[in-house]
């Protein structure tokens, strides 16, 4: 699904690598999400022999993250879903070691210190850290009823208290503040999202899409306020919320409030290390940082996009398996550069939003489809760069093949009015034409 | 409990107990069924639970909708036109008591 996908190739070890195929040897993986527990698993597919331990502070078996802000979030009936069966982990030989934390890294030794005292030692560590949700900074955010939602643990909490709030405010209309209001209205509560910026999703979507949804989200009911920053939270004598109240001066009444206003890398541990941190832990092309025996894969890894050249940190299912499928590519011996198109998608209510490349560098973009189902297609110059589509599963699969591929000239001057994407690609995909990036 | 097979070509084929309700994608993830990845977590987002129905038990199935065929166009191996489903996309609800299906060689 992706453009390259390294972790699939059958390399041999070679001699200088720090683990190869058939080589014995300790890979040491810090978190067990979807990047980390992806390295376990493509290392095993592509026959390595060594040990491998994934550390992991969180005592849930690794989990799926998608459902938990979508159906998880919206139906108690519904079970976590793993990343792997525990059969995975016995049947592979891989050790998890959840609901601990790795509390120190001895680069010197090649050793990772437990927070148990537990000592290991490694001959290649992959930092899979992950993110955390940032703190919102505003008095009365101390109260009980104010939850953040990144793990499986905060995800129950907060479809155990759906079952008995009235009012929800959600702070933050980035894609788990929408996607949980949309479950909040689908279990028919109220709910008001408050946005700081003038649309929701600014960062991350263009002005046509962000405004599509917006007015989505308000025809659900959802009363969602832009351009309204929290001034405080108010709360009872026994310390629980009442109401958020907005720098306008408006006070929303909440007994739930969800704060989802961006996360922050784990980048302490590498910080601590002495390895190069900036907003993620700098890593190469072949995610590595600057010492040969560390990488760092997933929310947690700044690396150079191939497209733009720019440093960028991404957070996104697709990036962290691609990420993890790349560091065990490396570490098996592929000398290949990361280049995985970037992918993203979210479900909120009905919508059914996907995107891939990346839109911020893009110079003007091309609305093609109808209302209520369409695809921005957005162009840097006369390149395609990144294609939005909403409720268009079949424009978002010719978007990634068109991107893959590489875009013909000419499409910057054909995308207009009636122009076909999934047409475009059948065409460039049967016509046999060379289209150079 | 109704019972799902999932057969590969060549290694013995995995059989599992799936509830009513629950997806075969999820009842595979779940039991740690090679080959069945469901990226995206159940949506129809990624097309990584393709699956070959077994003939016999095609009637049965709920009809494809519209998300389904179009992602089930960009499955990494090829397409059956009669055959093909994402198993994020299928439950066997009351019509069947169990569904055969061969699994692809890659997903991603």
């Amino acid at each position: 699904m992706t453009t390259k996908d390294a972790g699939r190739g059958q390399v041999a070890g070679r001699a200088g690598h720090v683990a190869g195929a058939g080589h014995a040897g300790h890979v040491v993986v810090a978190g067990a999400g979807h990047a980390g527990v992806q390295v376990a698993a493509s290392l095993r597919a592509g026959g390595f022999a060594g040990a491998i331990t994934l550390v992991d502070d969180d005592s849930d078996h690794p989990y799926q993250r998608p459902p938990l802000s979508k159906d998880f979030v919206a139906d108690m009936a519904v079970a976590p879903l793993p990343l792997r069966a525990e059969k995975f982990f016995a049947d592979s030989n891989v050790m998890l070691r959840d609901g601990s934390a790795i509390r120190e890294i001895d680069r010197r030794a090649k050793q990772v210190i437990l927070q148990d005292g537990a000592v290991l030692d490694y001959s290649a560590l992959v930092l899979a850290t992950g993110a955390r949700c940032r703190p919102l900074d505003v008095p009365g955010a101390h109260l009980r009823g104010i939850h953040q939602l990144r793990t499986l643990r905060d995800a129950r909490t907060l479809r155990e208290l759906l079952t008995r709030a009235r009012s929800v405010v959600v702070v933050g209309a980035g894609f788990i503040g929408l996607e949980f209001a949309a479950a909040v209205r689908g279990r028919g509560l109220e709910v008001t999202v408050l946005e700081a910026g003038d649309r929701p999703l600014a960062r991350a979507l263009t002005a046509p899409m962000s405004g599509h949804l917006a007015a989505a989200h308000l025809s659900m009911g959802t009363n969602l306020r832009c351009n309204e920053t929290v001034a405080r939270i108010t709360g009872t004598v026994a310390g629980d919320v009442t109401a958020v109240v907005g720098s306008s001066g408006t006070s929303y009444p909440a007994d739930l409030v969800l704060v989802g206003i961006g996360v922050q890398p784990r980048d302490e541990l590498a910080r601590t290390a002495g390895l190069p941190v900036d907003n993620g832990i700098l890593v190469d092309d072949r995610l590595r940082t600057p010492d040969p025996a560390i990488y760092a894969a997933g929310d947690c890894a700044r690396f150079r996009d191939p497209a733009s050249g720019e440093r960028i940190r991404l957070e996104s299912v697709q990036n962290a398996t691609d990420h993890g499928r790349h560091v065990a590519a490396t570490l098996l011996g592929n000398d290949d550069a990361y280049e995985a198109l970037p992918l993203f998608w979210s479900n909120q209510g009905r919508l059914r939003l996907q995107v891939a490349g990346l839109s911020g560098a893009a110079t003007h973009t091309v609305v093609t489809g109808d209302p209520d189902r369409f695809s921005v297609l957005c162009f840097r110059d006369d390149r395609l760069i990144a294609v939005e589509s909403l409720n268009s599963p079949g424009d978002h699969v010719a978007a990634r093949r068109v991107l893959t591929a590489g875009t013909a000239p000419s499409l910057a001057r054909d995308a207009q009015d009636g122009f076909s994407l999934k047409q475009y690609a059948q065409d460039i995909t049967t016509s046999g034409v060379d289209h150079v990036r | 409990m109704q019972k799902a097979t999932f057969h590969y070509g060549g290694t013995p084929a995995e059989v599992v107990e799936v509830d009513a309700d629950v997806s075969l994608m999820r009842a595979a993830v779940t039991n740690g069924v090679a080959g069945i990845v469901g990226e995206c977590g159940g949506q129809a987002m990624c097309a990584t639970c393709h699956v070959y129905v077994r003939e016999q038990y095609l009637d049965a199935l709920p009809a494809i909708g519209a998300d389904e065929d179009e992602m089930l166009d960009c499955t990494v191996a090829p397409r059956d036109p009669v055959r093909s489903r994402l198993a994020c996309q299928l439950t066997l609800g009351t019509g069947l008591d169990e569904i055969e299906v061969d699994v692809p060689e890659q997903q991603v």
